[in-house]
């Protein structure tokens, strides 16, 4: 089974890294982008085969390991 | 008294903080990331600068579920001195030893350069060295080191004087300036500028090498 985790900054928390996106996409020419947030993706192959096993252990890798619940939100997908 | 170093692939300041333990007179023993326990005896643990883990998914996270950090936090836990810095103190955020996190400069560059920084609290081993409020230049040289928590945990530092060092010049977009936080016993201190790298005549100045004797005078004392 694959897992999908998506990890934001929360909201609230300063991302320079989207500021400067937006910048760009500005002097681009791309009018009209209010905001710009970026985050990332992260996709894992699970041997498990039960979808709330799965979903409950991606939780728990998300919670130690994968986001940092200080600055980070994150949601889980399985596929 | 007795220092351990905890070096992990990608450290690279590891032998700079044994260097400055060593010369305010600790014994010092390298310890590879994979071990599972501290030397017997270990009176304070470097948590040195660099890149653990090439920073892969954030600066510091691997390395804060390493063997070894199982060991540096009961050794916190337990009251033991641990002095992170840089990738250190990402690392000791990332262990949930000390609060907050440490965000991408707000500025979004690489900064490498020295720094002043205000004493804000002389309270603690590691900072009994200075005068409360005097300013000190230690070189700062990092990419993440905006320092984020929430406005609960921000007054909370400040009203518990925890706050230990703030930048005269702010380099980085760090919440309140701030430079390194205490832990609540105050025996934790995450730091982003490198004290390691002002603390003999040859680095350009020693206005780091009272951090280390400080420690060592505490532990003397205890």
């Amino acid at each position: 089974m694959k897992a999908r985790v998506h990890v934001m900054l929360k909201s609230g928390v300063l991302d320079p890294q989207g500021e400067a996106v937006r910048h760009a996409l500005g002097s681009m020419g791309f009018d009209g982008v209010e905001a710009v947030r970026q985050g990332k993706v992260i996709e894992l192959d699970l041997a498990e085969t039960d979808a709330d096993k799965a979903k409950a252990t991606v939780t728990e890798m998300c919670e130690k390991l994968l986001a940092n619940t200080v600055i980070e939100s994150y949601s889980v997908e399985l596929a | 008294m007795h220092a351990a170093v905890i070096v992990f692939p990608g450290s690279n300041c590891d032998r700079d903080l044994a260097v400055a333990f060593e010369r305010a007179g600790a014994r010092v023993s390298m310890v590879w990331h994979k071990n599972t326990d501290l030397p017997q005896g270990v009176d304070v643990v470097g948590v040195p600068g660099g890149f653990s883990y090439g920073d892969y998914l954030r600066c510091g996270a691997i390395a804060a579920n390493s063997p070894i950090c199982r060991s540096v936090i009961a050794h916190a836990d337990k009251g033991g001195y641990v002095l992170g810095v840089c990738n250190g103190f990402q690392i000791l955020t990332e262990t949930g030893i000390l609060p907050g996190a440490l965000l991408r400069n707000a500025g979004l560059k690489y900064v490498c350069k020295p720094v002043g920084l205000k004493v804000a609290t002389s309270d603690s081993a590691f900072t009994q060295g200075y005068a409360a409020g005097s300013t000190i230049t230690v070189p700062i040289a990092h990419h993440d080191g905006n320092y984020y928590a929430d406005a609960a945990t921000l007054e909370r530092l400040a009203a518990e004087d925890r706050i230990a060092f703030t930048y005269t010049e702010n380099p980085n977009g760090s919440a309140r300036d701030i430079a390194g936080i205490l832990s609540e016993n105050r025996r934790v201190l995450g730091m982003m500028p490198h004290p390691e790298r002002m603390a003999e005549p040859l680095q350009g100045g020693t206005d780091g090498a009272a951090l280390f004797t400080g420690v060592m005078g505490a532990l003397e004392r205890a």
